[in-house]
């Protein structure tokens, strides 16, 4: 009987990234989001007689950007091609795209995962190509609407190596490849909006075994999350099928969420012949030296880069950096954080990560709309740092801050929340405390070393928190054991 | 007045001996007596036509000519593949017979700019597929020379239309000889220009990588105006050329003395009937006698053209004929149980037989396991037919050759037999392979019925052909014929 | 080419052919076939496909946009549309 652990799996991620032009990859029509059905579509995304596909310059700047961000290869020439079928969000009955000759080529792209493990991911390619329209099928009796407002938004779509073994690998792949692209400013990362959405290769076979196993893809999964539990679902099933004599089909199966189990995609398995050939009315796309060079000038800093850098600079985890270098902005928040904070990085970094993160997060904020600023979050970290408040109290502090925007000092000043750094008093309430208390003294000096916590509390308590929480230490551990 | 030139007619108004109103009423009393006849035009639009003349008019009284359009007033024809906005664009087809395209072809707006005005559209084979506009959802459209026989095609309405002397000029569309050949069965001058010369923008495509749009006229003089206004880059088309245009009637009066003429032995072969042979001798005799030497020249891989091309072309038509699917505009058929019927059932109903074959043809040959013996081999061969037309223009200025292996055929002769109707291009079909530009003039009759002689140009090199077809033209008058009893 | 599959090339091609139609077909392009079939004995090693006449580099336009909307205008030339959308049979995934 074989277990689980006699599998291995072998996963690749096709990954379709909107690229965040004004006007989509072939005509001049608006690529924003949200617009009323077919309000976005013009006569050449409506694939009207007579009219032409002309090549949006900046669909080839981004995917340059990339490329320089996977340190792949740029090709000098690369093709664009028809692939053919019908289908209803497909209006012309062909969609551009790039086949034998994509502009991206041999990629690769670092991950650190949580347990500081680094791996290189390789990308066999990234091609260009256009966005179909949508589908929607309520709100029409027994019909569907095909709004084709999202047909011809450019796409680069990103393909892996066979390389990762893991859904978590799967995972750490894709936020990388997120942040990447987010860093690159080549597309906004909005995933609910489906700008950027994955498709997962699967197979398994027997640890040892140099055969890849028959793999099927998983579309339509579009969270991380969604990921994670796909390809766990998928794994899981496959390795049941084939542990119990049955075989893997090829075919395209469907995430459903609500479920959490993928299913096959009957529809779409109609031996498709897509009658791939160039297409006549585009001619190949040269990119020269020159233009890569000029791309490759303001390339910002890439967010392994910047994970290093955080890690050295300063003295970061493996796991802070990642978490602090996964979104551009977040890193920009922490770094404005340090600079305007007599505080360590290290304490910056567990408040950014913890307190802000948290509360944004209850809040359903995004960075740019924190109430608190870097800046004043900074002066808060600067207030724990030089002990005029405890980190407890700044937590109070913190949320008042939150609510009533207004600075850390006001707020300590304005509710009295000074520290209380004055031994002789300190030493007076802890006398006290301890003659109050009897009964713990002399069960602590038993040896119930717990109760330590207790007597800390009680000073805390009669303080109002503000009681320097190092000063009580080391008073209570002198008082404590001088008999 | 009818069988006048564009040349004249364009003195005419200048010399304020006439009108455009005046033109524009001739020309449409014509072509409501002809057209019943002829099947020329699928649609007439005298409204539209008046109100231009009008504004042509009054602009003229108000100008001196030097400031006005070149072709101000004068009348045109499009064929019905060239996109116009607010009057019908059928392509020949019962697909869009209900199709009102919301812009103009980039041709269509030059030659309304050049001051043009168009009387309407003319007849065609079903999406440009076809040597005879037969294969018209409108019917077909007759011979203005013998009106039982065929004016070629597929833009026979727009040649018809031009030697029945309904409209001085027109646009046509050529992706195998859709010009050269009607021209050459309807007794008049028509220009394949070099592809990207003309933008396809707005031109309704059958085989993108083949079509080139182009002017149909009664003499190589008015081809060259036509050309001034036709020809130009346009960003809206990937594959148009952005170079300067030259002003074509610049070179028309230059001597042709000592160019060279190539007469490719090819096509000098026994598939030309020896009464045709005569006349293509006869012309080329006039033309050496212009000054032009005539060189025997080989294009070895003349005769895989036609197989090259019946590879191409489909391949290419397959794929952009997909778009007509019910859905967004054009034919839909009733009733649809689910969407493959939706798709299939309009596509088979909206769709003639030819239109059908040639998606059929470029499916199979694109599909999984032909690809590469069919399409691939088919574009290795094309590349082998350019470098016979590089080699030969590296010894001589132009080729000489016939239009077609025989004159006008009688309708329905070859209607049953897609093969011999094929046969019809096999003098022109190397030159769209290539992407150079040919033209065709009338040079003689056999039996009443007009021959053509064909004259290739290397890329871009239309003056060139223009100037001897003029010096030709000069010194004979076959172009003037016209026929006597319509 | 005797085994086309004439069916199955209408079937990818999305065209409906009744029987008659599908056998007059099928004839036909038998003799289409046996026409293009020439081809194959022309050798061609060491030939550079040439998938277009131009040999040119495909060109770009800066990323403005140019087109507004025509909704309206588009979709009075459509058989049937609701809420703005293009109406077909339902779509099954």
């Amino acid at each position: 009987m074989s277990t689980n652990n006699d599998w291995e799996a072998v996963i690749g991620l096709e990954v379709h990234v909107q690229l965040a032009t004004k006007a989509k990859i072939f005509s001049g029509a608006s690529t924003q989001y949200g617009a009323e059905p077919n309000r976005q579509a013009c006569a050449v995304d409506l694939g009207f007689p007579g009219v032409l596909p002309v090549l949006n310059r900046e669909v080839v700047t981004m995917a340059i950007r990339l490329g320089l961000g996977i340190n792949a290869q740029i090709a000098p020439r690369s093709i664009f091609a028809r692939k053919n079928y019908f289908y209803p969000d497909l209006p012309k009955g062909y969609q551009i795209t790039q086949f034998e000759l994509p502009i991206v080529q041999q990629g690769h792209l670092p991950i650190v995962m949580d347990d500081g493990r680094e791996l290189s991911i390789g990308i066999t390619r990234a091609h260009l190509e256009e966005d179909a329209g949508k589908s929607l099928h309520e709100a029409f009796h027994q019909m569907t609407g095909i709004d084709l407002n999202r047909a011809g938004v450019p796409l680069l779509e990103i393909v892996s190596e066979p390389e990762l073994r893991s859904s978590a690998e799967a995972v750490a792949y894709l936020k990388t490849l997120h942040a990447l692209v987010c860093y690159l400013e080549i597309c906004d990362g909005n995933l609910q909006e489906g700008s950027f959405r994955c498709d997962a290769n699967v197979s398994v076979r027997k640890k040892g075994d140099p055969k890849l196993g028959t793999r099927t893809e998983t579309k339509n999964v579009n969270s991380f999350r969604f990921v994670e539990r796909a390809i766990d679902y998928e794994i899981a099933r496959q390795i049941q099928v084939l542990e119990s004599g049955g075989k893997i089909i090829q075919e395209t199966r469907l995430y459903d969420a609500e479920k959490n189990e993928t299913r096959s995609m009957r529809s779409k398995e109609n031996a498709n012949d897509y009658r791939y050939f160039p297409d006549p009315d585009l001619l190949p796309l040269e990119v020269s030296p020159e233009w890569i060079a000029e791309v490759a000038k303001d390339l910002p800093e890439l967010p392994w880069q910047k994970r290093q850098r955080f890690e050295k600079e300063y003295a970061l985890s493996a796991y802070d950096a990642n978490v602090l270098s996964s979104q551009k902005t977040l890193g920009h928040y922490f770094e404005e954080t340090v600079k305007a904070s007599q505080a360590s990085a290290k304490l910056c970094a567990n408040w950014v990560m913890g307190d802000l993160l948290a509360a944004l997060n209850k809040n359903n904020l995004a960075l740019d709309n924190s109430p608190i600023s870097a800046k004043s979050l900074g002066e808060l970290l600067t207030q724990i740092a030089n002990e005029t408040i405890s980190g407890k109290i700044a937590k109070t502090v913190f949320e008042l801050m939150w609510t009533s925007k207004t600075s850390a000092k006001e707020i300590i000043d304005r509710e009295g929340l000074v520290q209380n750094n004055d031994t002789g008093a300190l030493e007076k309430i802890i006398d006290s405390i301890l003659s109050d208390n009897p009964k713990q003294l002399a069960e602590y000096r038993e040896g119930k070393d717990r109760l330590f916590g207790y007597f800390v509390g009680e000073v805390m308590k009669q303080t109002r928190g503000k009681a320097n929480p190092n000063q009580v230490n080391t008073i209570l551990k002198e008082k404590l054991s001088a008999e | 007045m009818p069988y006048k030139t564009l040349t004249d007619l364009k003195n005419a108004l200048e010399q304020k001996s006439i009108s455009s109103r005046e033109l524009m009423t001739q020309a449409l009393t014509r072509i409501e007596t002809l057209n019943p006849k002829l099947n020329a035009f699928i649609s007439v639009n005298a409204e539209m036509a008046f109100k231009a003349a009008d504004k042509a008019d009054q602009l003229r009284a108000q100008k001196n000519h030097a400031e006005l359009p070149p072709l101000l007033g004068l009348p045109i024809a499009h064929k019905d593949l060239f996109c116009t906005d607010g009057i019908k664009t059928s392509c020949g087809s019962k697909m869009l017979d209900n199709f009102i395209a919301p812009y103009d072809a980039t041709v269509v707006r030059k030659c309304a700019e050049a001051g043009l005005i168009s009387l309407g559209k003319t007849n065609m084979d079903e999406f440009a597929m076809g040597s005879s506009t037969e294969n018209s959802y409108y019917g077909p459209t007759r011979n203005p020379w013998n009106t039982d026989y065929v004016p070629g095609g597929s833009s026979g309405g727009s040649a018809a239309a031009v030697a029945a002397g309904l409209v001085p000029v027109s646009t046509g569309s050529d992706t195998g000889g859709s010009i050269r050949q009607p021209a050459a069965l309807c007794g008049i001058t028509g220009l394949k220009p070099s592809y990207g010369r003309i933008s396809r923008y707005g031109m309704v495509a059958f085989a993108s990588s083949l079509d080139q749009g182009g002017p149909f006229a009664r003499s190589a003089e008015d081809i060259a105006w036509l050309m001034n206004a036709m020809a130009g880059f346009d960003p809206r088309d990937s594959t148009s050329l952005d170079v300067p245009v030259p002003d074509y009637t610049a070179d028309l009066e230059k001597s042709i003395q000592g160019l060279r003429i190539g007469l490719p032995k090819e096509y000098f072969n026994h598939s030309l009937a020896p009464s045709m042979q005569k006349i293509i001798d006869e012309a080329l005799k006039t033309l050496e006698k212009l000054g032009a030497q005539l060189v025997e020249i080989s294009l070895p891989h003349s005769d895989l053209a036609i197989s090259s091309y019946y590879v191409i072309a489909p391949a290419e038509c397959s794929s952009n004929l997909s778009r007509y699917d019910g859905v967004r505009f054009g034919y839909r058929c009733e009733n649809p149980q689910d969407l493959n019927d939706l798709y299939s059932r309009s596509r088979g109903e909206g769709f003639g037989a030819e239109v059908k074959r040639r998606i059929l043809i470029g499916t199979y040959v694109l599909s999984a396991g032909y690809y590469d013996a069919y399409y691939l081999q088919a574009q290795k061969v094309r590349h082998l037919i350019k470098d016979d037309f590089d080699q030969a223009f590296r010894k001589v200025d132009v080729i000489a050759a016939p239009s077609t292996p025989t004159p006008a055929f009688k309708i329905g002769e070859k209607a049953a037999d897609p093969v011999t109707m094929y046969q019809c291009d096999i003098y022109t079909l190397a030159l769209n392979l290539a992407g150079l530009p040919g033209l065709s003039m009338p040079v003689g009759f056999i039996e009443g019925l007009p021959v053509g002689l064909q004259l290739m140009g290397n890329y871009l090199e239309e003056s060139r052909i223009l100037n001897m077809a003029h010096q030709y033209q000069k010194n004979t008058d076959w172009h003037l014929q016209h026929p006597k009893d319509l | 080419m005797s085994s086309i599959d004439v069916k199955n090339i209408a079937y990818l091609a999305r065209i409906a052919m009744p029987p008659q139609e599908l056998a007059d077909t099928e004839q036909k392009l038998q003799q289409i076939f046996a026409l293009i079939d020439h081809l194959q004995a022309q050798d061609t090693r060491n030939i550079e496909p040439m998938a277009h006449p131009l040999a040119l580099a495909q060109r770009s336009l800066p990323d403005v946009v140019t087109e507004s909307d025509q909704r309206d205008k588009f979709q009075a030339l459509a058989p049937a549309t609701e809420l703005g959308c293009y109406l077909v049979p339902i779509v099954i995934e």
